[in-house]
Order: C-alpha cells, then structure tokens, then sequence
C-alpha cells in the first residue's frame, strides 16, 4: 500500500503568539515549531501501523521553505520511508492544496492521510480540497481506520453518534484523536532520519484566491471573581442572574 | 443571483446551526438586496422545508448519506444555476467536508470558520492559532465560499414560506458509504452543547464521576474531560476537549480538577463565560476564568448540585 502523509510545519503548542509588520505577519521569532500534532500523533502514526501491518511505504510531504525540514527531519525519525518537500511559500489553506494535488495526482497513492487540522491556521481546509482537486473520495474526522482488501473502514463521531464508514482505495481521509497513539521517535529513528531521501521539488503556479489581511489578539479577559468553596452554590445563582448562562 | 446556503436538515429536528447560517445568509441578502436559496439533501418533509426563513429550497431526496464528492457536485452545479455570489456552510463535520471541496472545484476563496459577517471592507473574522487569535480574511473571488463557525451569530428566526423544489439531476453512486451508526450515549452532544461540564485529574479516578455527571444532568449539559483523563482511560476520547481532542465554543465552560494547560484552554477559550473549580489557588486556569472556587472537587460539586436543583425547582 502506497501511503502519503500530510505534514504541516506549526508552532508548538506552547508558543507565545504575536504578529509583526502592523499585525499582518505572525512573528515567529524564538519560536519551536513542530510537526503539527494533528498529523503526528494521528495521520502519520496510523499510517506506519498500516505499513508495517500490511507492507507498502510511506511518503510525507510538507509545503513550505527549506526552514520546514527540520519538522520533515522528526516525521521521518518517527519512521516514514521518504519525504518531499514542496520549496514555495503557500499563500493559503487552497494554494497547500494544490501543490499537494500537483505532485501527488500521478503517483498513485492508496490512501492519503492528514490531520484533521492544523493548529496555526485551523481550516480543515487541505485533505478535502486535495480530495477534490485529484477527484477522490473523503473521509472526514476518522477517529479509527482500517484497510482491507482494497477497502477502507472508518470510525467518525458525527452529531453525538458514530458513524462507520466504508470506501474504496484509493482516498483521502483526515485524522482525529482516536486513532493511534503518539510514538516518541527513539534514537535509531533520529540517526536513520538522516540519511533517508527528502526531495524538493519546485512549487507549482497557484492563484491567491484569499489572504489573511491581519491577525488581532483576543481582547485581555476581565478578573476572575473569586467564590469561597463553603459558598459554592453560589456560583450556580450567578451564572444564572449575572452571567444570565444558565 | 443570490445567496445559496448548503445545510443539512435531516433528523427529527432542523439542527441549530442550519438556523445560523440562514441567518448569516439572510443578513448579507438583505445588503446585497437578493434571496436566499437553501440546498439541502435527505427526506425532510416539504412543510418542513418550506417554513425555513429562505425564498427557496431545493432538495436532493436521492441523497440520504453525507458523500462529500455527491454533494459538492450538488452544491456547485445548484451555486450555478441560482448564480451564487457566496456559498455558505456550517462549519461542521459535514462542513468541513464539503465547503472546501465546492471552493476547489469552482476555484472560489473560502473562510474556514467564520465568526462574522463581512465588515465594511468585506472582511471576514476568523480563529487562528487554536482561539489565541483571530485573522481577518479577505476573499479575492466573484463567488466567496464561507463556512461559519457554529455558536457564532444569534439566531434571528424568522417564519418562511420557502418554495420547495425536488433536485432530479445525476449526482453519480456515493462511494462512501455509511455501515452502522452507534448511538455514543445517553447525554448531550458535546459538539452541540450550549453548556459543558469537564473533568480532570483533580477528579483523582475514575469512580469520581458521579456527582460531575449529576451536575451536568441538573444543567442540560454535555460532559467532557482534560487531555491526561482521556488518555489515562477514566473516560472515552470523544470527550476530549483540548488542541489535539475537539475544539469547543459552549456559552458555558465549567472545569473541575483540570489546572488549564494551555493546550487545553486552546480548546475552549471560544467559550462565552468559563467557571474554574481547583484544589489549587494557583493554577492557570483562574487567569482564564470568569468565576472561580478554590476547593476540592468533591466538596465544591455536592454544592452546586444542591443550588442546580434548587434553581431547577423554581423556575
């Protein structure tokens, strides 16, 4: 099974947020960026259990400078076989889609994973535009998959229910919390990382169809009223009277 | 032209977020002076459909499963017919499966998760960075394709009186297909719920949960759990609010035991007002809260459980 992982390069989870340029640029500025959790911990994981349960490869790919390789370094650490790296700065979620669809559209994947998001641009924009651009099937917020004699099985949770879905490779499926469990890379990872095949290859002409105009930070949040435990139920009568929520 | 909105009426009851977005849908109508048509799939009846606050409905019957490939050839080949201007979406799972591919396929710029109407300069606000900020987009295309964040806008519902079309034409087989659904539980959607009462490690087992789920019950809530919870097993995944779980925007956020990482405030900073029950003054979660108790979970929960009641009682 040919396996392709989406890999976005995102400010770790703890990062301070701050804009720059008259709040039109995000300043990255001292900040770790890491493999976005999303398509670490979910995508990319579940795809190298289904690799080395049922043989294949699999690739990732990330869009984006030559900044973003030691991101792609980790995901390979954690053990994909190859990586490509897309050398273009993506103008929005569209424009990652693609350059995703352009190199992937005649190397015929079975299954191509991402995260269900990215937690820097949150769009859930990228797997269902790369679906539609290579006219393929989606599954959206899998939260388990299976692939069995050329058919993939899913588990989402949709409306307080979950759904079991079937699919025919090859597709695209996004990723959710559920699926597979983190693996830290250990060190015969991390040296083997190295040397395995990262390829760049040159973005390709995409029209800007919309741009972040500029970035605002939430307004700072008042004080916390404070109530003593002893006179706990009085959170409930406040809620009701004051915050007018319950 | 006009203003076509993709919702999902299927199920006993037309789901809050349709009503959002037509009236996201209604208020751009009225400043561009055009209707509003709802597309629409599923075997909702016609009186149904046609009190919706739109000029007209058209109804693919043939659709029951939510294909996102099906319906986005609906929805672009509907967009065209009623020359849409904009194509508005809920910002949910079926959403987010198919706003972005109808946006691909008819190469229109799109807000993912809108939290506003277009200002002055047709900018649409939007969360980024996981709810720590908002961006405001500007979509360069004749035809703008927005899906809006659910628990937004407030709902002016106006009565309709919708003409009811039935769509007739090819969508091609579904190749996704839906196998079994299991219902998850007896409570609320947590996706779907104005009020949430959440869990963590200071809840110390498990075998704790009783009095947190009789609170949610007294207040119509869903319950939900921090990270280390879900991961430990004291409770199911899908309960996992946070960065990496499910991103949430309730009107009420109520954490007990659960010390506010900021990963998980990620996940519920959207929340209208955030009340914080910790054992510890000092735990980072009070900085993000609207109320507070310093107090031993299971102390502080018998107490609001008693006022739930009691104020359930009298009105």
């Amino acid at each position: 099974m040919k396996i392709l992982v989406l890999i976005s390069h995102v400010p770790d989870t703890t990062a301070r947020i701050a804009f720059t340029n008259d709040n039109t640029t995000y300043d990255a500025t001292g900040v770790q960026f890491i493999v976005n959790p999303y398509d670490e911990w979910y995508a990319l994981v579940r795809g190298l259990e289904l690799k080395e349960a049922q043989g294949g490869t699999v690739t990732t790919i990330t869009v984006g400078g030559a900044v973003t390789e030691p991101t792609i370094r980790k995901a390979l650490a954690i053990g994909a076989d190859d990586a490509v790296r897309v050398d273009c700065e993506p103008k929005d979620g569209h424009d990652v889609a693609v350059q995703v669809a352009a190199f992937a559209k005649d190397k015929g994947f079975d299954l191509v994973l991402a995260g269900k998001e990215t937690i820097d641009h949150n769009g859930s924009q990228v797997g269902p535009m790369v679906a539609e651009l290579l006219d393929l099937p989606f599954i959206s917020l899998a939260t388990k998959l299976d692939v069995a004699n050329g058919t993939a099985t899913a588990e989402r949770d949709v409306r307080g229910d979950v759904e079991v879905v079937e699919c025919p490779l090859p597709l695209v499926v996004s990723c959710a919390k559920g699926m597979a469990e983190q693996r830290i890379p250990n060190m015969r990872g991390i040296m083997a990382a190295r040397t395995k095949p990262l390829q760049v290859v040159s973005g390709t002409a995409c029209e800007t169809l919309s741009t972040s105009v500029k970035f605002e930070l939430p307004p700072p949040k008042q004080a916390v009223k404070m109530i003593p435990a002893d006179d706990a139920g009085k959170l409930i009568e406040l809620l009701h009277t004051e915050a007018k929520v319950i | 032209m006009s203003v076509l909105v993709f919702a999902d009426t299927r199920g006993a009851k037309v789901p809050k977020n349709t009503f959002e977005t037509l009236t996201y849908a209604r208020k751009i109508a009225a400043k561009e002076g055009s209707t509003v048509t709802l597309a629409t799939f599923g075997d909702a009846a016609t009186d149904k459909l046609s009190a919706l606050d739109a000029n007209k409905v058209i109804i693919a019957r043939s659709l029951g499963d939510a294909d996102s490939q099906q319906l986005t050839r609906f929805v672009a080949e509907v967009a065209g017919k009623e020359s849409a201007k904009w194509i508005l979406f809920s910002h949910d799972d079926t959403g987010k499966a198919v706003a972005p591919r109808v946006a691909a396929r008819l190469k229109a710029g799109e807000v993912a998760g809108a939290t506003t109407l277009p200002n002055e300069q047709g900018l649409i606000k939007r969360n980024v960075f996981s709810g720590k900020a908002q961006a405001w987009v500007e979509v360069k295309t004749p035809v703008k394709v927005v899906s809006l964040l659910p628990n937004s806008i407030p709902v002016e519902a106006a009565q309709g009186s919708a003409t009811v079309e039935e769509y007739s034409g090819d969508l091609g087989a579904a190749k996704v297909t839906v196998k079994a659904t299991h219902h998850a539980g007896e409570g609320i959607p947590l996706p779907e719920a104005e009020i949430v009462v959440s869990g963590g490690r200071g809840m110390k087992g498990p075998e704790n949960w009783g009095p947190l789920e009789e609170l949610a019950k007294e207040l119509h809530a869903a319950t939900a759990c921090s990270r280390p919870v879900a991961d430990m097993g004291w409770r199911p995944h899908h309960e996992h609010v946070g960065q990496t779980g499910v991103a949430i925007r309730p009107n009420l956020y109520i954490a007990i035991g659960i010390s506010g990482a900021i990963q998980h405030l990620a996940g519920v900073n959207g929340s209208k007002v955030i009340a914080v029950i910790n054992s510890d003054a000092e735990a980072p979660f009070f900085k993000a809260a609207d109320y507070g108790i310093v107090g031993d979970a299971q102390q502080v929960l018998p107490k609001l459980i008693e006022a739930a009641k009691k104020l359930n009682a009298e009105r």
